[in-house]
């Protein structure tokens, strides 16, 4: 029950605002290139909300380095936890990959990348329309890489709350003051 | 928790396992199954994947794809383009209505597109032909203001729904070479705004060039000035040069570029200058509608002038790798309710993907001087 066994509270704030913000940035995002009338409601919250994705995800890697997530139980087995490292390295390439090649790729269409009103970003990739044609292929693609890694995390979250029920869950979804930990069994 | 421990001698597999033990655990394992199952469907349902009736933009690109055919390389519709390249001047009278930059006074570089309506990047040049003025403005802060604008004075549908089906009414019937007219009749009879735009279009003549017609925004939008106060508005660029009627007969003889042929010849005896005039909507004019002109006593007020000083083919001019998607706006400028504008973004975004990834074909019209005679097929859209 040491405090070691939760995350601290500033991971524990950075992990669930930016859940909701990438399942919202997911949904809207399949949703705006199918719904011709809602198009552009959706992408004037799309290009800002990717941004603060952005940025929140490098705030969050440097978090991890000051406050590395507590250990996994000792009894997990070793290819469960060679794939919950796995699916986290995956996870937050992603979270870095699918923005960025987001901006990439309007830059490279020669589109002004609008966060609000005036404010916008500059280009990051030449205007090229072959270029273009790749990035927004990969936006695609690797957007859907993260929402079958986000099922896939989902997925394991809820093994851990409801069938090995090992503290693992706890960890970081109770209250980050709460009394439940990962517990070991050293 | 505990009652799961397994003996000390079995370390690693203990409470790490799958197979249910119990009933309590079974459902335990069908709950988180069926949480992730509901998600994916819910991700299913938002992309359109259960619902393949769903209008997307890429089924309305298709279907210029159907009525055109492919045209790989090219818009699938105001195919048949060339460059512009220019300035705009602003005399600073819009800054009462809206904050964008480029109504400042001074002066905004422009590049931008004429091209004829219809997705046949070869298709004759014709006296009928829907004619089309897009425009980027690169604003001093770096924001771009884009705009696409047509030589009729109102959009013959109102809705993305309206949109899809005038095109499946409008496909030439391969035995005639012209619509089906009991379609068309179909089409008109369920669609009452469209025929009284059609009636609108129809009646307004059409100019002999590119030079000397009237280009309208014919979707409303709002602008807001610097004191926070929104209007609505819609604009049109009005011609210098004198409006000169199309001459009655004598067209079969033209070569079929002949409409760029004769804005090149324009160009060579200096810039071609259209006013930028914006009409002031007034509370109540309906805003989500470009089939319905407003009342023709609304305030227009005159914001500054468009040069086009020198054309460019479009292999090596700046428009073709850009969309004019009329909502890439400055602050200043916003969409209105018209729902045809949102539909528009979608649809041009999906166009120029699928173009931007395919081997561009040369340009029909090339500048200065080499032609190619296009194939004399007439454009399924773009006719009046």
């Amino acid at each position: 029950m040491s405090r070691s066994n939760r995350f601290p509270a500033v991971s524990h704030a950075l992990h669930w605002a930016m859940a909701a913000m990438i399942l919202a940035m997911l949904f809207i995002g399949v949703g705006m290139v199918t719904s011709p009338g809602d198009y552009h409601r959706l992408v004037t919250v799309h290009r800002p909300l990717g941004a603060a994705i952005l940025v929140l995800v490098a705030v969050r890697l440097l978090n991890r380095r000051f406050n590395p997530p507590p250990p996994l139980p000792g009894d997990m087995p070793l290819w469960m936890k060679a794939a919950a490292h796995g699916s986290h390295v995956a996870l937050y390439g992603l979270m870095f990959a699918v923005p960025l090649a987001g901006w990439a790729m309007l830059s490279a269409g020669g589109y002004p990348v609008v966060l609000y009103g005036p404010l916008h970003l500059p280009p990051i990739a030449p205007h090229m329309a072959l270029l273009y044609a790749a990035l927004r292929q990969a936006h695609t693609a690797l957007a859907l890489l993260l929402f079958a890694a986000f099922l896939a995390h989902l997925a394991a979250a809820l093994a851990h709350a409801l069938v090995f029920r090992d503290g693992v869950f706890e960890s970081m979804a109770g209250r980050s003051g709460s009394k439940r930990s990962r517990t070991s069994r050293s | 928790m505990a009652k799961h421990e397994r003996p000390s001698s079995r370390p690693g597999a203990g409470r790490y396992a799958f197979a249910p033990r119990n009933r309590a655990d079974l459902l335990r394992l069908g709950a988180a199954g069926a949480a992730v199952a509901a998600v994916a469907g819910a991700f299913a349902y938002t992309g359109g994947w259960l619902s393949p009736q769903r209008l997307t933009q890429a089924r309305v690109v298709d279907r210029f794809e159907r009525v055109n055919g492919l045209h790989a390389g090219f818009r699938r519709n105001h195919a048949k383009g060339v460059c512009f390249t220019g300035v705009f001047d602003s005399n600073g009278a819009g800054a009462r209505l809206s904050e964008a930059a480029v109504f400042a006074p001074g002066r905004t570089p422009v590049f931008g597109r004429f091209a004829l309506a219809g997705g046949q990047p070869y298709g004759a040049d014709g006296p009928k032909a829907v004619r089309s003025l897009a425009i980027n403005f690169a604003l001093r802060d770096g924001e771009v203001w884009r705009t696409g604008m047509n030589d009729i004075p109102v959009f013959p549908v109102r809705d993305v729904r309206g949109f899809y089906e005038q095109l499946a009414a409008s496909r030439p019937d391969p035995a005639t070479g012209k619509p089906d007219p009991a379609r068309m009749r179909a089409f008109l009879a369920a669609h009452p705004e469209t025929a009284r735009a059609m009636a609108l279009i129809k009646a307004q003549p059409a100019p002999s060039g590119f030079a000397d017609a009237t280009y309208n925004s014919l979707d409303a939008f709002r602008f807001t000035n610097a004191a926070g106060a929104t209007t609505p508005v819609r604009w049109s660029l009005t011609p210098e040069d004198a409006f000169q009627p199309e001459a009655p007969g004598g067209v079969k003889a033209r070569d079929g570029n002949y409409l760029f042929d004769a804005l090149a010849a324009r160009l060579k005896t200096g810039p071609a200058r259209w006013r930028l005039v914006v009409t002031i909507g007034r509370p109540g004019d309906q805003t989500d509608d470009p089939t319905t002109p407003w009342p023709a006593d609304r305030t227009r007020l005159e914001v500054g002038v468009l040069s086009v000083d020198r054309l460019e083919d479009e292999a090596r001019g700046p428009c073709r790798d850009v969309t004019f998607d009329p909502l890439i706006l400055p602050a200043g400028i916003s969409p209105s309710d018209d729902p045809i504008l949102s539909a528009r973004s979608a649809a041009y975004a999906q166009s120029f993907t699928r173009r931007a990834g395919e081997p561009a074909a040369p340009p029909a019209v090339r500048v200065p001087a080499a032609q190619i005679s296009g194939a004399q097929v007439s454009g399924a859209q773009g006719d009046r």
